[in-house]
């Protein structure tokens, strides 16, 4: 199950690790997505830190880590196809991490209900 | 203040994403998205909405002296349907604007500025008319739409009798009935793709552009929001004002030389005279992974030279390319771009970055 960032972050909880993406109303946001740079694997992330800069046609946005951990795996596909997180940005999941700590997260009903305001 | 244009309700009811664009509230893009629009006009025709620019009418005795004061362009070979374009300068030898003067007559001339610099320019023009002169800025009165794209004359064709669609590239038509109003349509356009820039009655915009979908759909026609026409128009390294131009850039800096007419005289004429220019326009290519963006520094070693004036994902070629402003006397082959703190390579490629071949 899905919970999300203020900052449009979306986690997935894997057992001992999390995934980290994008959502859909961040992707739709930006627009076509050409660029995106991720961490290295070993690499610590740090709740409401940058960890990627993600780049559309128009501009760049930087993408908020919601936990504090050390980075498991990148999704390295992303670097050649960006485009993926436009395309199903629930499967184009950024950074697996092993998360000591987690921010505050949203339920998706949560959610669905901020980004309306 | 933001002012709408008369296709405002249009936009909102295609889904386009609203956003201010030189006084403006226009659309950015809309449900498409601008990769999709962007090669929409590549491959088959795109409309926009460009109501925003200005149109300022010159007429009278004096309308070619004033003109041709003003620009530093040589309007003197232009026949009656011809447009060209052309800067005014400052008295500094800097830009005021860049935009198309089109000759209906020896007495009769249209400037059709950006949109943004249209108080500026209205001032500017008025200060400077010769005896004899008229200015009457129509830019309220006219909307205007373009077609673009290598159908947009198929498409144009299905609700334009072809002896009144302008042949030649950089001409125009003009008292040419679309919808039931006179239009005037110049072969122009700011995409780098052949195509028309449709003159027309404000309160006929809504009419026309709806009834050019209706009749483009079958073709590929989509409408097209400024996002697409800035990466469309940055291939094609058409500059784009308060970008590549400024009132603070020589206009010898700006790669428009083959504009300017030193064999005339012209405002800003002495300056250029005097300036030797210290600048200059190139076109790169990024090696490396990231984009550079406007205002990015750009290094040769660890001397800045300049910077990006535009900069971004080239939908076309599939990489990052960007404008910059260099140093003149910069001779060398690559340069190193500062991407938000990382220096990123990237070599001087040959402008256009995109060329139609048809």
């Amino acid at each position: 199950m899905k919970q999300f960032t203020k900052t449009h972050e979306w986690v997935s909880n894997q057992g001992k690790t999390v995934k980290v993406g994008l959502s859909d109303f961040a992707q739709k946001e930006m627009g076509d997505i050409v660029y995106v740079s991720l961490p290295a694997v070993g690499d610590t992330v740090t709740i409401g830190k940058s960890f990627s800069d993600v780049e559309s046609v128009k501009a760049v946005s930087e993408v908020f880590s919601p936990v504090t951990g050390k980075v498991v795996a990148v999704n390295e596909e992303l670097l050649d196809k960006p485009e993926l997180i436009n395309e199903a940005p629930y499967d184009a999941w950024m950074i697996e991490v092993e998360a000591a700590e987690t921010e505050e997260l949203m339920t998706e009903e949560q959610y669905l209900e901020f980004i309306k305001k | 203040m933001t002012k709408q244009t008369p296709l405002y309700n249009a936009h909102v009811r295609h889904g386009g994403k609203m956003v201010e664009f030189g006084g403006f509230i226009l659309p950015i893009q809309y449900e498409t998205g601008l990769i999709t629009e962007h090669n929409a006009v590549r491959h088959d025709a795109g409309i926009f909405d460009v109501s925003h620019m200005g149109e300022f009418d010159i007429s009278g005795k004096g309308a070619f002296n004033t003109v041709q004061n003003l620009v530093c362009n040589d309007i003197t070979g232009m026949n009656n349907g011809d447009c060209r374009y052309t800067m005014m300068l400052n008295d500094n030898g800097g830009i005021v604007d860049d935009f198309i003067v089109y000759k209906f007559s020896d007495t009769h001339y249209w400037l059709v500025v950006n949109a943004g610099n249209t108080p500026k320019d209205d001032a500017w023009v008025k200060n400077h008319l010769l005896p004899d002169t008229v200015f009457v800025n129509k830019s309220d009165e006219y909307g205007q739409l373009a077609l673009q794209g290598p159908k947009a004359e198929k498409i144009l064709n299905k609700i334009v009798n072809e002896k009144f669609i302008p042949k030649g590239n950089y001409t125009f038509t003009d008292d040419v009935e679309i919808c039931g109003v006179k239009c005037v349509i110049s072969r122009t356009g700011y995409t780098g793709e052949d195509g028309f820039e449709i003159y027309c009655p404000a309160k006929a915009t809504e009419t026309i552009f709806e009834k050019l979908l209706e009749i483009g759909a079958s073709d590929g026609l989509i409408p097209c929001g400024l996002g697409c026409r800035d990466t469309l128009r940055f291939e094609a390294c058409m500059p784009l004002y308060g970008h590549e131009l400024n009132e603070d850039f020589l206009a010898t800096e700006v790669g428009l030389n083959i504009f300017i007419k030193m064999d005339k005289d012209f405002v800003g004429k002495a300056a250029l005279a005097q300036n030797a220019p210290k600048y200059k326009r190139k076109g790169v290519k990024l090696l490396e992974r990231g984009i550079a963006r406007e205002h990015s520094d750009v290094y040769d070693g660890d001397r800045k030279i300049g910077f990006v004036t535009t900069g971004t994902h080239s939908p076309t070629l599939g990489y990052p390319i960007a404008m910059v402003r260099i140093e003149k006397d910069f001779n060398g082959d690559t340069v190193d771009i500062d991407v938000r703190g990382k220096r990123i390579k990237a070599q001087i490629v040959k402008m256009p970055f995109y060329k139609r071949t048809y």
